[in-house]
């Protein structure tokens, strides 16, 4: 099916649930947050789209007051046909359903995007950071992050952006 | 919880452990020998690569990826040069597509002549590691005379590679080839077919197709469970769709389909496809210039770009963000050496300690990779 197809089937099953939004790509398909769990199960078990494989997850943090942004590669090893799942989320409060006993990878990913940008997946049966240390403050990749000073006693080093110039 | 399990005991593999190919932490419980649940714990190489990214410009972007797979690194610039280069519609000379798959391969031999060493000495054979990293030697040899580098080669970049082919690289590399396809006998002579290492591996650590797919596994342990897919051949990058070459698959020859030996046994079948496609490449191989297009200044389009390509150890992706400026918005390393080691826990319950060992062995980790 190509990403048109899916992103029809798609509204036909879930009224409302798709955003038409024209900054993005055409591989590319906005959802609202409120029913992705439901999406995800029947993205990956109706026989016409079987996604089988998450092939990533991608934080993106949009830039000052934008929100966040958890994206998922879905692909269908029986079909070879793929969709990107774009879900925009409240930056004061970024909660999203976990999909982690959908695609069992999602464990892991879901771990690396809340490790990173602070995004809640709920219902994840495990969620810590994995990447950095339990203590660690703040969300690294978000744009405003500020490094903390120290981490045990241990200065931290900073990126200067002018070294790099 | 808060139930006495007093025969159990929680024991602590790594972070500093030979057998843990890198800096890994593996928190096992254990009844007597046999693991009932285990839990790795990662993030001890983490140099932030992401956030490293987007404070320099794309072309610095290319020796980080050097080092996040540092076993690999060759296939590591391919992929993200050949992404970028679809960002940014770039179309390279034929002479640095050909380049580039040669160096690929060889780097794709070196990559699995390592794994596969490490994974004898993990179940106990010196030997065949020595035997693997005399030939492994003479691949590094090649990069060396190609670009001067030996680990970290910098070599691909956006539009282009580096340097061009030394002087009488032809017959260097077909002297290694005619070296070294002989030599796999060897290893298979030395290693395979020993019934100790058949004892070790067979039937352990089985991961069935199914699951392989759920986990996100790729590349030669996704293989090893019967699966047949291989970016090359289902989603050809660069000029992979103009070459022969078999996909090698698992099957349980010795055990049950996706087990150790499979895994292992694939990597085996890989360095002869790659030989393959070394001899047609070098044997097509255009004259050329291969610094032409590179561009200036490297200032790609607003836009988003997801591709993965077939490092040795599996679907390799890259997720780049561009906003129009000469620095990336975000880029995004899907690497398949963490989708791999997640699926440890899975497949590892209820083995002997001593089988967890040869089960991580068979994954192929990189740890520079998972924690990027």
């Amino acid at each position: 099916m190509t990403s048109k197809e899916i992103k029809k089937t798609l509204d036909r099953q879930f009224p409302g649930s798709v955003i038409e939004n024209v900054d993005f790509a055409e591989r590319q398909v906005e959802l609202k947050p409120d029913q992705w769990l439901e999406i995800a199960t029947f993205l990956k078990n109706d026989p016409g789209l079987s996604f089988d494989q998450l092939e990533c997850v991608t934080g993106i943090d949009t830039g000052e007051d934008g929100p966040l942004q958890s994206r998922y590669n879905l692909h269908s090893m029986e079909h070879r046909h793929k969709i990107e799942v774009v879900i925009s989320l409240d930056r004061s409060n970024p909660k999203v359903a976990s999909i982690e006993q959908v695609w069992r990878v999602g464990d892991w990913f879901e771990r690396e995007t809340y490790d990173m940008f602070g995004i809640i997946y709920e219902g994840h049966r495990d969620l810590r950071r994995i990447l950095c240390p339990e203590d660690w403050e703040g969300w690294p990749l978000r744009k405003d992050y500020e490094t903390q000073e120290t981490y045990h006693g241990i200065v931290v080093s900073k990126i200067k952006e002018e070294e790099w110039e | 919880m808060g139930v006495v399990q007093g025969d159990q005991m929680v024991l602590n593999i790594g972070p500093q452990h030979p057998s843990t190919h890198g800096v890994l932490r593996l928190q096992v419980r254990t009844d007597g020998e046999i693991v009932s649940e285990i839990k790795p714990y990662i993030g001890y190489l983490h140099r932030c690569f992401e956030k490293h990214c987007e404070n320099v410009t794309y072309e610095q972007v290319i020796p980080f990826t050097d080092r996040c797979d540092y076993i690999a690194s060759m296939n590591n610039n391919f992929g993200y040069v050949v992404t970028m280069e679809e960002l940014m519609e770039i179309k390279v000379p034929e002479r640095v597509e050909y380049i580039r798959v040669i160096m690929a391969e060889l780097n794709r031999i070196a990559s699995h002549l390592l794994a596969l060493g490490t994974y004898g000495l993990d179940v106990g054979a010196f030997t065949p590691f020595l035997y693997m990293f005399r030939d492994r030697e003479r691949i590094l040899d090649i990069f060396e005379l190609t670009c001067g580098a030996r680990l970290l080669y910098n070599y691909m970049w956006v539009g282009g590679v580096s340097h061009d082919l030394p002087k009488d690289f032809e017959r260097i590399c077909i002297g290694f080839l005619d070296y070294f396809e002989p030599k796999i006998k060897e290893y298979n002579d030395l290693l395979t077919h020993n019934k100790i290492f058949l004892e070790r591996t067979a039937d352990v650590g089985v991961l069935p197709p199914d699951v392989a797919i759920s986990f996100g596994v790729s590349g030669p342990n996704l293989r090893g469970s019967g699966v047949k897919w291989d970016v090359r051949k289902d989603e050809p990058y660069s000029i992979y769709d103009r070459f022969e070459f078999e996909i090698p698959l698992g099957e349980g020859e010795f055990g049950t389909v996706g087990d150790s030996f499979d895994r292992y046994w694939v990597r085996v079948c890989e360095m002869k496809e790659s030989i393959k496609i070394i001899r047609q490449a070098i044997k097509n191989l255009p004259d050329g210039d291969v610094f032409q297009t590179i561009p200036k200044k490297i200032r790609p389009p607003k836009g988003s770009i997801y591709r993965r390509t077939e490092s040795p150890r599996g679907d390799l992706g890259y997720y780049i963000i561009s906003d129009g400026s000469p620095k990336p918005f975000r880029v995004k390393m899907r690497s398949p050496a963490f989708t791999a080691l997640s699926s440890l826990s899975e497949i590892a319950q209820g083995w002997m300690l001593s089988d967890v060992i040869a089960i991580l062995g068979s994954l192929d980790i990189v740890l520079g990779e998972i924690d990027r």
